[in-house]
C-alpha cells in the first residue's frame, strides 16, 4: 500500500510541476486571445525565443540562471511590442484563417531564423548547485528543479491573480475580454491595454520557455511541438480566464502525468482525447463564454 | 388585394428561377484555358520521363489540396487536421495490402475514400457545430488522437518506422509499375482527372453555391432555411474522403507509409499549398501544388533552414499583401491593368 500512496505522491508532485509550466507559458495567449480573438500561433516561438536567451546568457556570458531568466522575459517581452503594434493590429479585424497564417507564417520563419544561429541540435542550460539534486521535505525527497517550477508557479498565480482582481488595469483586461465595445465606450484603451498585455504573454511565455529547457531540452522546433499543447491549454480552459488556464493545465499536467506513467506507449494519446471530450461537452471550455 | 400580389409574384419567381439557374449553367462551362494545367501534366510525362516519381507526388498534393479548398476555400471551414483524412486513406490502402493481402490498387482508393469519407462524417457532424478557436483545436486534436492511436498499436500500424514494402497488383492486371514510376504518373494523373471532375461539378451545383453562401454569411443562410450543418456535414464527407483518395494514391505510388503523415506539419503544409495558390477557385490548388513542390524540391535540397524561413515569409507576405493568392493576384493586377488602359 505505501508502495502506491508514493507512486501517487510522485504523479502529483511531478504532474504539478508540468502543470506550472502549462500555465506560465499559455496563460498570455489565453488572455491576448480572450481580448482580441486573435489566434497567435507564434506564442510558442515566443516562448522558444526565450528558451534561447536564457542559454545564451547563461553559457556565452555567464550570468546565473534565475538571473537570465527575467532578463530574457524582460527582453522578450519588449521584442513583441513591435510584432503586436505593425503586424498582429493590421489582423484584428481579418479571419480566422488569416491570422492562423500570418503567425504560422512568423514560426516557421523564427524556427527558421534559431535554426540558423544555434543548431538543431537540442540545448541545456547549466543549473546552479541548489537546483540540482533532491530537497527533502520530510516524509520523502523531491527533485529540485521541479519543487523550484512549483514555487515559481504558485507565486506567479498569486502576482497574476492579485493584478487581475485587484488592481484597476486588471478590472480593465477584465471589462475588455468580457464586453470590448462596451469597454471602449467607457473609455477604456483597449489597443493600448491589448499591447500590454500581449508584451506581458509573450515575456511570461520566455519565462516558461526558459524553465522547459531543464525539463525537455530546448531545439528550435519547440515553436511548433509545444504550439498545440498551449492551445490546448487555452481552449479547454476558455479563452481569457485565469482561473480557466490554470484549472485546464492542472488537469492536463496531472493526467498527462499519470497517463505516462501507466501507458508510457501512449504519448500524448490522452492529452488530445481529453481536449476532444472537453471541447464537444463544453466547446468554450471550462470557464469561457458561449 | 393579397391575391394579386401572389399573382404579381407568381411569374416573377419564375424569371428569377431562371436567371439563376442560367447564372448556375454559364458558370458550369468548360472555358478554353482550363485545358491548360493538363496540357501541361501531360506534357511533363513526355518532357521529364526520369522525375515522374516526383510528378505523382506533385499530383498527390494537387488532389489532397483540392479537398481542402472544397471546404476551406467554398464552405469557409479552418481546418488544422485534414492530413486526419489523408492518413485515414493512407493507412486504408496500406493496411488492406499487407495484412489482409487486398492489393488491388483501383477498388483499394475506392475503399479508402469510402472509410476517410465516413469517418468525416461522423467526426464532421460533431465537430461542424462550432466555429473559429475551437473548430480549430478540434480538428488539430483529432488527427493527434488519430496519430497517437496508431503510434499505440505500432505492432499494426508499424509506429514511426512505416510498413515499407507494400506491392499493389498491376492496374487493371495489365500495366505494372516500373521503375521510373510512368506507370504511376498516368493512374495517378487519371485519378485526379475523375476527382476534379467531381470537384468541379459539386462546387457550380446549387449546393455549392449554399456552401458559399455559408462561407459570406452563415446568419443568413440561417435565416433564409438553409439546413446549414448538414451541408457542411455533407461537404466535411465529401472532403475527407477525397483526401482519402489522395492519402491511398500517396501510399500506392510509394509503396511506403509512416504515422508522420498525420503530422501536424502535413496538415499546415497543404494549408500553405492552398493559400499560396489561392482558395476557392479550383485551380489554386493545382498552381499552389506545383509551384511548392518544386520550390521545395530545389531549396530544400540546397538549404531546409533557408526554405523554412522563405516559406514563412511567404505566407506573411501573402496574408498582408496578396490575399486571395498568386493566381487572385494576377486576377488582381490584370483587372488593374485593365482599368487603367479604358479611360
Amino acid at each position: 500500500m505505501p508502495h502506491v500512496a508514493t507512486i501517487v505522491v510522485s504523479i502529483l508532485f511531478d504532474g504539478l510541476a508540468y502543470a506550472m509550466f502549462l500555465f506560465i507559458t499559455s496563460v498570455g495567449l489565453s488572455v491576448t486571445m480572450g481580448l482580441m480573438g486573435f489566434v497567435n500561433l507564434a506564442h510558442g516561438a515566443f516562448a522558444m525565443c526565450g528558451g534561447f536567451f536564457v542559454v545564451s546568457l547563461t553559457r556565452s556570458l555567464g550570468v546565473p540562471f534565475v538571473p537570465s531568466l527575467v532578463i530574457a522575459a524582460t527582453a522578450v517581452g519588449f521584442i513583441s511590442i513591435p510584432f503586436e503594434r505593425y503586424l498582429y493590429r493590421q489582423l484584428y479585424k481579418s479571419t480566422d484563417l488569416e491570422q492562423v497564417l500570418l503567425t504560422i507564417g512568423l514560426a516557421f520563419m523564427s524556427i527558421a531564423t534559431f535554426t540558423y544561429f544555434y543548431g538543431p541540435i537540442p540545448k541545456s542550460v547549466p543549473l546552479p548547485d541548489w537546483l540540482e539534486g533532491h530537497i527533502n521535505l520530510g516524509f520523502r525527497a523531491f527533485p529540485s528543479y521541479r519543487a523550484f517550477l512549483i514555487v515559481v508557479g504558485a507565486g506567479l498565480i498569486a502576482v497574476l491573480w492579485y493584478a487581475f482582481e485587484r488592481t484597476n488595469i486588471g478590472a480593465k483586461i477584465r471589462a475588455a475580454v468580457d464586453n470590448r465595445r462596451m469597454a471602449e465606450s467607457v473609455g477604456i484603451n483597449v489597443d493600448r491595454l491589448f499591447t500590454l498585455t500581449f508584451a506581458l504573454g509573450s515575456g511570461l511565455a520566455a519565462l516558461g520557455g526558459g524553465l522547459a529547457i531543464q525539463l525537455f531540452g530546448l531545439t528550435p522546433s519547440f515553436a511548433v511541438l509545444y504550439l498545440v499543447l498551449f492551445l490546448i491549454v487555452v481552449a479547454v480552459g476558455g479563452l481569457g480566464s485565469l482561473k480557466g488556464t490554470l484549472l485546464a493545465a492542472l488537469v492536463i499536467g496531472i493526467i498527462d502525468t499519470g497517463g505516462k506513467y501507466a501507458f508510457p506507449v501512449a504519448g500524448n494519446l490522452f492529452i488530445y482525447a481529453i481536449t476532444v471530450v472537453v471541447l464537444l461537452i463544453r466547446p468554450a471550455g471550462f470557464y469561457g463564454r458561449e | 388585394m393579397a391575391a394579386s400580389e401572389t399573382m404579381a409574384v407568381g411569374p416573377m419567381r419564375e424569371q428569377v428561377r431562371e436567371r439563376a439557374a442560367g447564372f448556375l449553367i454559364s458558370r458550369h462551362h468548360y472555358r478554353w484555358p482550363e485545358a491548360l494545367p493538363w496540357l501541361i501534366a501531360i506534357a511533363c510525362y513526355f518532357v521529364f520521363p526520369d522525375r515522374m516519381t516526383f510528378g505523382s507526388q506533385v499530383l498527390v498534393m494537387v488532389m489532397f489540396a483540392l479537398s481542402l479548398d472544397l471546404i476551406l476555400g467554398y464552405a469557409g471551414i479552418v481546418s488544422l487536421g485534414h492530413a486526419a483524412f489523408f492518413g485515414i486513406g493512407a493507412y486504408v490502402v496500406a493496411l488492406g495490402s499487407l495484412r489482409l493481402g487486398w492489393s488491388e490498387p483501383i477498388s483499394g482508393i475506392i475503399a479508402a475514400g469510402v472509410v476517410a469519407g465516413i469517418f468525416g462524417a461522423v467526426v464532421g457532424w460533431f465537430m461542424l457545430r462550432y466555429r473559429g478557436l475551437t473548430l480549430l483545436m478540434l480538428t488539430i486534436a483529432f488527427a493527434a488522437t488519430l496519430q497517437e492511436s496508431g503510434n499505440l498499436r505500432s505492432d499494426i500500424t508499424g509506429g514511426y518506422d512505416g510498413l515499407p514494402g507494400l506491392t499493389f497488383d498491376p492496374l487493371f492486371g495489365l500495366f505494372d509499375y516500373d521503375l521510373y514510376g510512368r506507370t504511376n504518373y498516368l493512374y495517378a494523373l487519371a485519378a485526379l482527372a475523375v476527382v476534379f471532375y467531381f470537384v468541379r461539378r459539386i462546387v457550380y451545383s446549387p449546393f455549392g453555391q449554399a456552401l458559399t453562401g455559408i462561407r459570406e454569411n452563415v446568419r443568413r443562410m440561417h435565416a433564409i432555411g438553409s439546413p446549414v450543418h448538414l451541408r457542411l456535414v455533407t461537404v466535411y464527407a465529401i472532403a475527407a474522403a477525397i483526401a482519402g483518395v489522395a492519402g491511398a494514391l500517396f501510399t500506392q505510388t510509394n509503396a511506403y507509409v509512416t504515422l508522420t503523415v498525420f503530422d501536424f506539419d502535413n496538415s499546415a503544409k497543404v494549408m500553405v499549398i492552398l493559400i499560396l495558390g489561392g482558395t476557392g477557385r479550383l485551380y489554386g490548388a493545382f498552381f499552389g501544388a506545383a509551384v511548392y513542390m518544386i520550390l521545395e524540391d530545389y531549396f530544400s535540397k540546397l538549404s531546409p533552414t533557408f526554405w523554412q524561413f522563405g516559406i514563412g515569409l511567404l505566407l506573411v507576405l501573402a496574408v498582408l499583401f496578396a490575399r486571395r493568392g498568386v493566381l487572385g493576384l494576377f486576377e488582381d493586377s490584370s483587372a488593374y491593368l485593365g482599368k487603367r488602359k479604358k479611360p
